[in-house]
């Protein structure tokens, strides 16, 4: 039941290199997506906001014409070319996006093309906008009964939330456009647990070493990398009781030592084609 | 410490240990490289750094394979994998110069999508012809629908209950201060039903359809009111000037469109998936362009209208445009698209 659960929320998906190698991208969350988008509308809102001032401010007699032209074109450049501007540089992301360290890709493995941009942004239209300017004109002309505003309501949630209905995270836009939206990640190379520090290790009776399997292997690689003694306490106790092993006083040590050991014999039987997920096999 | 309880040998080698000393001189540099690239831009590199890009690429893609099949090091493989992307991304996510997209743009992409969706557009341009003739005869013979088809502000006076005269003098006396402002708020205005029809292709094209049809009704409607006081020539010279560009615009975002809706809804040989990203890419071109078509038309309204009082110079400008508009699109054949890429 648990790694059912589990699966589902799993955003792992298979990307497939030219070069015929899986990437496993990771899907961005509704969640960040949500973030992003919202740092996108407060950065437009912002813009929108500051430039009509200065227009305001700054207009001359005679001038008004041409600055309010302006401003009408700048409007239309800013709804519907942020995101798309944006979205096609290099970067493949708008600044909410690059924040929330998400990047659109499309589907096939292809390279994001200009067109695939532009569809997945002008579908924005009828998922965010017009239920918004809908709404916005009905109050303005105070006519914004109960049923309107349910509508838009509905409208609007039925697109919102549609990334939530499919396992992809897909908006309407990714859909029609064949793009996802992916976590990029940056991590250093870690320390080689194994080979970092060369010294005399302990070395461990046969059955203490057919205890476990790769999962528990990984999550004991885990728990020496976060380095919390408590937690290294907790696990060395463990394997120790398990393994009926003494207690020499250095649980960094002596974990640090049953990981190399158990890596070494789990390695060894890859090579031979015996691969142990975990403790159960 | 007491005597040891364990007995100790020399640290038993892993496979990653093995190989994190065979390559990760390889790992770190392209790491680096891919650092430059993302916080600056391609010109960061020198030449020698950009050859050596790809095979680095490639090394860590295959790291990363072999690291998969034989490392039970998770921290090594998450490495791997997060830099192989990062330079995937880099390497073929890298976008061709705008100068060159817009070019492309121009030469091949625009008129192949137009092309594509012709029988979308022939459609709209049918259905758009078709209501204007039912909005027309209706409003002939019992003026009172011109109400029922048009809201009152849209009419600005121009009701079947207008003398002759002043509706002459809507069609010959511009504004003549607010030309530009006017000619922008429509190019906005108009762009953004035409993005709107685009997207809303996705409800199976019915909200489209009616949007068409709409627009198609109100053309009738207008004209009916012009044609019963004897100014039909008149104000179909004055609505040709812009309105071949215009109205071909919404036809061609209408067809984008319902392309999109017929992918969803027969998606043919193809999985719906697939129908739709197909479908969606070429409406998506198609409908860019019509926001091109859509400032044409604006210019061609805001100011080429309110200076041309002439009704057979408007006609002929509008047939003029159209006809560029159609050798554009479906008869001229750039030499490079014969050849293909």
């Amino acid at each position: 039941m648990a790694s059912k659960a589990l699966r589902i929320r799993d955003l792992k998906r298979t990307f497939i290199t030219p070069e015929g190698v899986d990437l496993r991208l990771e899907l961005g969350s509704a969640g960040s997506r949500a973030g992003a988008f919202v740092l996108d509308f407060i950065a437009m809102i912002v813009i929108l906001v500051v430039v009509t001032f200065a227009v305001s401010f700054t207009a001359v007699p005679g001038t008004q014409q041409f600055l309010l032209m302006l401003w009408l074109l700048g409007f239309f450049i800013l709804r519907n070319g942020w995101f798309s501007l944006f979205e096609m540089g290099s970067r493949g992301a708008t600044p909410g996006k690059r924040l929330m360290g998400l990047r659109v890709v499309a589907r096939d493995g292809a390279r994001l093309t200009g067109a695939a941009v532009i569809a997945r942004n002008a579908m924005r239209e009828i998922e965010v906008f017009l239920p918004l300017s809908f709404l916005g004109m009905q109050t303005a002309q105070g006519t914004a009964d109960t049923f309107l505003v349910l509508f838009a309501l509905t409208w609007s949630g039925l697109f919102l939330f549609f990334p939530l209905f499919n396992k992809d995270r897909l908006r309407v836009g990714d859909l029609v456009a064949g793009t996802w939206v992916v976590q990029t990640t940056k991590a250093k190379l870690s320390t080689d647990l194994v080979g970092g520090a060369q010294r005399p290790r302990r070395t461990f009776p046969e059955a203490a070493l057919k205890l476990y399997g790769i999962y528990e292997l990984q999550t004991l690689e885990q728990v020496l990398r976060n380095d919390q003694a408590e937690a290294i306490a907790t696990v060395a106790r463990t394997i120790r009781h398990k393994a009926d092993l003494p207690d020499d006083g250095d649980d960094w040590g002596f974990l640090s030592d049953y990981y190399a050991a158990l890596c070494a014999r789990l390695e060894s039987g890859l090579m031979v084609g015996r691969r142990r997920e975990n403790k159960f096999e | 410490m007491n005597a040891p309880i364990y007995p100790e040998m020399d640290a038993p080698l892993v496979n990653a240990t093995r190989f994190r000393q065979a390559h990760s001189a390889d790992w770190e540099r392209l790491d680096e490289l891919v650092t430059r690239l993302e916080k600056k831009s391609m010109r960061s590199l020198s030449d020698d750094d950009l050859l050596e890009l790809p095979a680095l690429y490639r090394t860590t893609l295959s790291s990363l394979s072999v690291a998969r099949d034989t490392s039970l090091d998770k921290a090594l493989v998450t490495y791997l994998e997060q830099l192989s992307t990062r330079a995937y991304f880099q390497i073929y996510g890298v976008q061709t110069p705008a100068r060159r997209q817009i070019a492309r743009f121009f030469a091949r992409s625009w008129p192949e999508a137009v092309r594509a969706i012709w029988r979308e557009t022939l459609f709209c341009v049918l259905l758009t012809a078709g209501a204007a003739l039912v909005s027309y005869f209706l409003i002939r013979s019992d003026p009172s629908w011109f109400y029922s088809m048009i809201p009152e502000g849209l009419a600005g006076g121009r009701d079947p209950s207008a003398s002759a005269q002043s509706l002459r003098s809507t069609l010959y006396d511009g504004q003549k201060d607010g030309l530009s402002l006017f000619a922008t708020f429509l190019f906005t205005h108009n762009s953004q039903i035409a993005i709107f029809s685009f997207a809303l292709g996705f409800a199976f094209a019915v909200p489209t359809v009616l949007l068409i049809i709409y627009n198609g009704l109100m053309l009738g409607a207008f004209v009916a009111v012009f044609a019963a006081k004897g100014l039909g020539f008149n104000v179909a010279a004055w609505l040709m000037i812009h309105g071949t560009t215009e109205i071909f615009a919404i036809c061609i975002s209408g067809a984008a469109g319902i392309r999109i809706g017929m992918a969803v809804a027969f998606p043919g040989r193809l999985s719906r998936m697939d129908a739709v990203v197909a479908a969606g890419r070429t409406a998506a071109i198609a409908m860019a362009g019509t926001v091109i078509m859509l400032a044409v038309a604006g210019l061609l309204e805001g100011v080429g209208r309110q200076t041309i009082l002439n009704d057979g110079l408007r006609a002929l400008i509008g047939a003029t445009v159209l006809s560029g508009w159609l050798v554009y699109f479906y008869a001229w054949r750039p030499r490079s698209a014969e050849h293909g890429q």
